[in-house]
Formats: C-alpha cells, sequence, structure tokens
C-alpha cells in the first residue's frame, strides 16, 4: 500500500519498520516530526529530552544495551550534541544506532545555515542522505545495517525540503532484530586515553571499510542519458537537476555521503563531457572530486548561500530562463509576528519603554526583535541569552547591570539556559534573568518539556518547578509576573533590575495557541471614542488595523487578551 | 501526464497546511505520483506562507519556481500580488478577497495596495475570486476557509466530486467532517 508522507513522518516509518525501540530527541524545525511520528507507534520508546547531548547520550545508551536506538534533531543541535557524537565514533554501538540531522537551507527557520557534513567528516562518522520520503524509509533501514556492519553511529542527513515534503511510501512490516547481549568491554566503551588511542586505529580502519562499501553501494545511483553534461549531486538537488536537466544530462547521485566514494566518480567523470557538482551550502562533494583530480564544475556557479531549486539549474547550466509577471506596485513584506494573544507581547512591550539591552534567545519570542516591539539586542543559539548577558555585565560593570536583562523560553532555560543562570550565581553578577514560561515549546509546534508535566507520549510525568530550581541554583530573588498585566510586570522589571544581587522573574502565561486555554471574547474598538491616536498600534498585534483613522479590531483573531485595552488611554477598547 | 503545478500562498494560521494535504490526497487517488511541500517554524507565526503541490506521471522537485505554477490559490489579496511571479503564462488564480494588514501596514511604514484583484484581472490573468471567510462563517467556522477555497478549485480541475469528498474525509477530522463539507459544497457553488 502506498501512502503520501512527509519525508520526516516515512523516516519515522524506517525506525518502526527497522525494529527501532528507543527514541530520544530534542525538537527543532526541519525535524521535529521524525520523532513526534515516532511516538504515535505503541511497539517503540520515544521521548523528548532536555537537549541533544542528552538525547545522543540517552540513544548511544540504549545502542550499548544492545537495542537499535534513534535521536534527532536540527542542524544546529548536532552541535550541542557534538561531544558525544565524536566519541561516539571511536566506541561505536552495539545495537545499530541511527542519528538524524536535518539542516536548513535557505534559513526558514533557523540561526544559521551550517551545513552538517562536515560534522560527520569530523568526527569520522557515517552519513547518508536521502532525496524523497520513500528514501527516507529506506535509507534509515539501510542505516541501521550500516551502523551494525561498521560498528558506528550512522547519520541521515535530512534538508527542509526533504523534511517538509510529502510523497508517496510503499509501507512494509516492523521486523525486530534481537536485542544483542551487553559484554563488558572497557576497551572499546571506556573512552580513557589509553584505551582510546587503540579504538582511533579502529576508527581509521573502520572508516577505509567504509569507503570501499561506498564504492559498491546500492544507495549510490548511476544513471546514464545524454553524457554532454554530467552531474553529481545528492538529496534534494539531485530531484532539481533531475526536473531541470531530465535526459539532457546523465546523473551520479551520491547517497553514501561519508566517506565518499572516488572510483565511481571518476569512472563517471571520464564518460561525461563537462561535469557539474550541484549541492546546497559547502563543497564537500566539490571538494573531495578536485582533491582526488577530477575535474568538475560546482560554486563558481552555484554559490554557498541559501537554496538551489530547478530555476537556478536550468538558468546555470541551460542559460534558460521562465517568462514571469509581476504585480505592478511594490508589495509589502509581510514578515511572521507574535500572534494575537501572544503572552510575550506585554513583557516585550515594557522592555521596549524601559529601553534595557536584551539579551535574546532562540524561540518564537525571539520575534520580539522585530517592529513596533524592537526590543532585542542579541539572539545567537540556545542558552545564550543568560550566558552572555553575565559576560557583558562583567564587561561593562555595575551601570550595565541596572539596564540590561536575558530573555530566554522555558523549553530554552531547560535546554542549556540553566547552566548560565549557575555561572551568574556562582561567578556573581547582579544580571537579571527573565523566563518567559508559556508552558510549552512553542516555536516547533507545541512540544512538552521538563517543565510541563506531560511526557512526548501526553503522559503525567515529573514536573521542573522554575522557582525551585532558580533558588537551588543560588538565586535567591525569584518573582513570578503575569505579562497581561503589564503595569505590574513592569515594575517587577524596574525593582529587580535596581537590586544589588542577581533575579530570575518568570513570566508565566501559557501559550495563546494552547488547546486548554479558554479565550476571551474579542474585544472591539469603539469608534465613537477612539481618536486614532494609534497608542494600541505600539504593541504589534496582528488583529488591530486603522480603516478610516480608527481603530479595528479583527474578530476572528482577537482572543481578548486585553493588552490594547492597557494601552488605550480613553477607553475606546472593551 | 506532464508535472502540474499549484501553490497554496496565505498567511500563516490560516489553515494552508490542511488545503495542501486534501490536494494531494486527491492527486494520489487519481493514481499521480504526488509531491506536497511545506513550512514549519517561524513563517507559521503570521508570515507570508507557501506550500507546493505537484503532480504528474514523476515529480522531481517539490518546490515552484517563478512563471511555473499553473493554479494558485490565495488565501489573502496582498499574497495573491506577492506570488503572482510564479503564476505560469496562461495560469490561473484562485484567490479569496479576504484582506490581512501585515505589520509593516499595521505600523504605517508601507500601504496596502488598493483593488488588488482588479489590477491582476487587468493584466490578462484569469482570476476566481470569492469571500472564503463569509462562506466560511455561514458553514460554521471562519476557519474552514481554506475547504470553501478547495470547494471552488475542485470546479477548476478535472476530476469527480467524489473523489474530493473521499479527501476531505482522510484529511478532516471525523468531528469537523460534516462542517467542513458544507464549507467545501459553498465554495462549489460559488463557480
Amino acid at each position: 500500500m502506498k501512502k503520501l508522507m512527509l519525508g520526516n513522518e516515512a523516516f519515522a516509518r524506517g525506525l518502526f519498520e527497522a525494529g527501532c525501540e528507543f527514541v530520544s530527541s530534542y525538537p527543532g524545525t526541519p525535524s521535529t516530526e521524525v520523532t513526534e511520528y515516532a511516538a504515535k507507534y505503541d511497539e517503540l520508546y520515544a521521548e523528548w529530552a532536555p537537549n541533544e547531548k542528552v538525547a545522543m547520550e540517552a540513544a548511544l545508551g540504549a545502542s550499548i544495551a544492545g537495542k537499535r536506538s534513534f535521536c534527532g534533531m536540527k542542524h544546529v543541535g548536532l552541535n550541542v550534541a557534538a561531544d558525544p557524537l565524536y566519541t561516539a565514533g571511536y566506541t561505536g554501538v552495539n545495537g545499530g544506532m541511527v542519528i538524524c540531522v536535518a539542516d536548513d537551507p535557505g534559513l526558514h527557520s533557523s540561526q544559521n545555515e551550517q551545513d552538517s557534513r562536515h560534522h560527520a567528516i569530523a568526527s569520522k562518522v557515517m552519513m547518508v542522505e536521502p532525496s524523497d520520503s520513500q528514501e527516507c524509509k529506506d535509507f534509515t533501514m539501510a542505516a541501521y545495517e550500516l551502523s551494525e556492519k561498521f560498528d558506528t553511529p550512522v547519520i541521515v542527513r535530512l534538508s527542509t525540503r526533504i523534511a517538509h515534503s510529502q510523497s508517496a511510501v510503499e509501507l512494509g512490516e516492523r521486523v525486530v532484530p534481537p536485542t544483542k547481549p551487553y559484554e563488558k568491554n572497557p576497551a572499546k566503551f571506556v573512552m580513557m586515553p589509553g584505551f582510546a588511542k587503540k579504538r582511533h586505529t579502529v576508527v581509521e580502519a573502520k572508516l577505509a571499510e567504509a569507503a570501499k562499501y561506498a564504492e559498491t553501494s546500492p544507495l549510490n545511483k548511476v544513471e546514464y542519458n545524454s553524457t554532454e553534461i554530467g552531474v553529481i549531486t545528492a538529496g534534494n538537488c539531485y530531484l532539481y537537476a533531475k526536473e531541470a536537466l531530465g535526459d539532457k544530462a546523465s546523473y551520479l547521485k551520491l547517497g553514501v555521503i561519508n566517506p565518499l566514494p572516488i572510483d565511481i566518480i571518476r569512472d563517471f567523470a571520464a564518460k561525461c563531457e563537462r561535469v557539474y557538482v550541484i549541492e546546497e551550502l559547502d563543497d564537500i562533494i566539490e571538494s573531495h572530486c578536485k582533491k582526488n583530480g577530477v575535474d568538475v564544475i560546482g560554486k563558481e556557479l552555484f554559490g554557498w548561500e541559501g537554496e538551489i531549486s530547478q530555476a537556478i539549474v536550468r538558468e546555470k547550466i541551460l542559460g534558460e530562463k521562465a517568462e514571469t509577471m509581476e504585480f505592478e506596485e511594490p508589495v509589502p513584506v509581510r514578515p511572521p509576528v507574535m500572534c494575537a494573544g501572544c503572552p510575550h507581547r506585554g513583557l516585550f512591550y515594557c522592555l521596549s519603554q524601559l529601553g534595557v539591552y536584551v539579551s535574546g534567545d532562540i524561540g518564537c519570542y525571539t520575534l520580539g526583535a522585530t517592529a513596533p516591539l524592537s526590543a532585542m539586542d542579541t539572539t545567537i543559539c540556545m542558552g545564550a541569552s543568560i550566558s552572555a548577558l553575565h559576560g557583558y555585565n562583567k564587561a561593562l560593570g555595575k551601570e550595565a547591570e541596572k539596564k540590561s536583562v536575558a530573555v530566554i523560553g522555558d523549553s530554552t532555560f531547560m535546554h542549556s539556559g540553566m547552566t548560565g543562570l549557575v555561572n551568574i550565581a556562582y561567578n556573581a553578577t547582579n544580571s537579571t534573568v527573565i523566563i518567559l514560561d508559556n508552558s510549552i515549546t512553542g516555536m516547533t509546534g507545541h512540544q512538552q518539556n521538563p517543565t510541563t508535566g506531560k511526557n512526548l507520549k501526553g503522559d503525567p510525568a515529573a514536573a521542573v518547578n522554575l522557582e525551585d530550581l532558580c533558588h537551588a541554583i543560588g538565586i535567591k530573588s525569584v518573582r513570578v509576573a503575569d505579562p497581561y498585566n503589564m503595569a505590574e510586570t513592569k515594575k517587577i522589571i524596574e525593582e529587580e533590575l535596581a537590586k544589588e544581587e542577581p533575579s530570575v522573574i518568570i513570566s508565566r502565561r501559557p501559550c495563546a495557541l494552547l488547546k486548554y486555554v479558554k479565550h476571551n471574547p474579542p474585544l472591539k474598538a469603539d469608534p465613537e471614542k477612539c481618536v486614532g491616536c494609534k497608542q494600541c498600534l505600539k504593541i504589534g498585534c496582528p488583529a488591530i488595523s486603522i480603516h478610516d483613522k480608527k481603530c479595528v479590531i479583527n474578530h476572528t483573531q482577537c482572543v481578548g487578551c486585553g493588552i490594547c485595552k492597557e494601552m488605550c488611554r480613553l477607553d475606546a477598547i472593551n | 501526464m506532464e508535472t502540474r503545478s499549484i501553490m497554496i500562498v496565505g498567511v500563516g494560521g490560516q489553515g494552508t497546511l490542511l488545503a495542501s494535504r486534501i490536494l494531494g490526497s486527491v492527486f494520489l487517488a487519481q493514481g499521480y505520483d504526488v509531491k506536497v511541500s511545506e513550512v514549519h517554524g517561524m513563517s507559521q507565526r503570521g508570515g507570508s506562507v507557501v506550500t507546493y503541490v505537484k503532480y504528474g506521471d514523476k515529480v522531481y522537485s517539490p518546490v515552484v519556481e517563478k512563471g511555473e505554477a499553473d493554479v494558485i490559490i490565495s488565501f489573502e489579496q496582498l499574497e495573491s500580488a506577492r506570488w503572482l511571479p510564479y503564476l505560469k503564462k496562461g495560469g490561473k488564480l484562485v484567490t479569496s478577497d479576504q484582506m490581512l494588514d501585515p505589520m509593516p501596514v499595521i505600523t504605517g511604514m508601507a500601504v496596502y495596495p488598493e483593488n488588488i484583484i482588479g489590477k491582476i484581472k487587468d493584466m490578462g490573468v484569469e482570476v476566481t475570486s470569492v469571500d472564503a471567510l463569509d462562506l466560511a462563517e455561514q458553514a460554521g467556522t471562519a476557519k474552514a476557509a481554506n475547504v470553501v477555497l478547495m470547494g471552488v478549485v475542485s470546479k477548476k480541475l478535472p476530476f469527480e466530486e467524489s473523489v474530493w469528498q473521499e479527501a476531505l474525509e482522510q484529511c478532516v477530522p471525523a468531528k469537523f467532517l460534516e462542517l467542513n463539507k458544507k464549507a467545501f459544497e459553498l465554495g462549489r457553488e460559488e463557480v
């Protein structure tokens, strides 16, 4: 039976059919749904870990115990998990271990555009890359075989277009291999220098074997048509090339990305007149070719940034461009905004009023940086808001401490914010940290986290008490604010900034999109009272606009949070 | 059959994902190879969103590029103007006449163009415009505007109504099915 599946859903199906029994991940676009779909199968255990490092270590533990295991993350998540990854390359596995990393060329929902293939090369771990949903399933299953054959974790690399595209998938049955018995083997699993040195020799030998395998792997495919143009490519770029060039080119589609084969590349290149390497982001395949003396054309045509597409391939290789029409007037941009009723809005309005330095973080609340709130100075990576604020305050001293805050979401705080808070308490800056506790992991689409009291499967779970945790870390001043009450929230921030000690403010309101959140009826602006002063527009609510010089509230969007009511000096909104 | 391309454009939160899934099921049921491409994450927060649905004997690229779309289904007028360059010459535009001010317009930094639909028609584009929001509210909820538009589109594509009904049953949760069937019907009646 064929079913239309997202790449991520097909990946989860591959985990299911391959007999994976343990899944631990941290959400991150575009990888999140692999784990969410995996959790729908009762036959396998699945969990959200507090961060990617914990997830990967848990998956390695399950592999050591003899089960097939999995962890999934976005590209930047693999940086967090790089520590266990690089040594897991040395220890190898017991039960097969597969890692999903989803890159985001074009930065649809990310803070950088890094190419995760570098991690596979640097950690000396095998990597494969599928190019549609069927391959997401097939390559995942193949990755378990490779993991067990070469005694290594295997990374399956996705890109946004593969992870978030649906195509037809043929379903099969689940087959669970017998649990491999655990046998104590310190020389393999205790990575202290004496043992690790010997394992490095093993790693190099495994990699050489894997390179031999790559020469004949069924995951690499050669297709000869016209040999005037030869294309060496992988993943989604294969699809673009194929759509743009069809039979006008021959293709070497690489499924095994690390280690890359060379004999089949040489053979293919020798048969084609002009050979192009089409790959997004960095020149991994191209430099491999050039290093081995194979003459190819790549980055000089396609560049290093953003996504490639069939239109780009058509233009760069064939010189053809589609005819297009343009709307005659400028079309205003539509950047993402905080939702109507978003609890972050009130908090950011207070911060914009106070004019403080805001050390930001990763989540929906990064949108606090956008106009009209414009209340963010930095956003770097998960958890950096708190640690970077400490550095900023140490560097500039007492005056800075009174005019700066860090903002971080509940899930991001659990991920890697709390270690920064430990540093603030331990190394003593009078920093003010605001935890935006909306009771869910918002941006990635509502995943549970260690503070929500529920696990991935939706069952009751232990909940971290943020107040107690902050106290235990050594922060004495911990206060809770309701961001729907802006006057009080602003007062609390001012008081905490003035204190000669570190403090935490928990800005607490559940995300307005959560199903259990009861909304008030939509508000209305009274055109008799409204004078069109536009004060209500300063909060940047997408439900409010001005028409005929009067405030109009869109009733399909408004959830009655009342922030605009607080803004209105004429009591025109009710 | 040569690959045909449909784009669904709108504002994050308007339900473009469900619409793309309904189309995907219809084409799959007709025996075509299908690709549906979505974008999740940041842009879903009230930003301009686009999903692509492509079908044919064999579909390779999941994305649609400028000048390639046979049909654009737009949930909002400004988005129709924004994505117009993606329409193929001779392609069709089905659009809701809903208008949602983006933040630069709300803050007075930009102007929402007037009479967008009329201007696109004047360019010689075949445009079908409906008050999808009003029809959806007649069906019971503003949230069903996406399915109203599916009703309109169903009249523009050469497939039996029953195929669409089956796709609705597959894609819509049972408790909202009746409401969405009504929204679909109201959309069909508009054409």
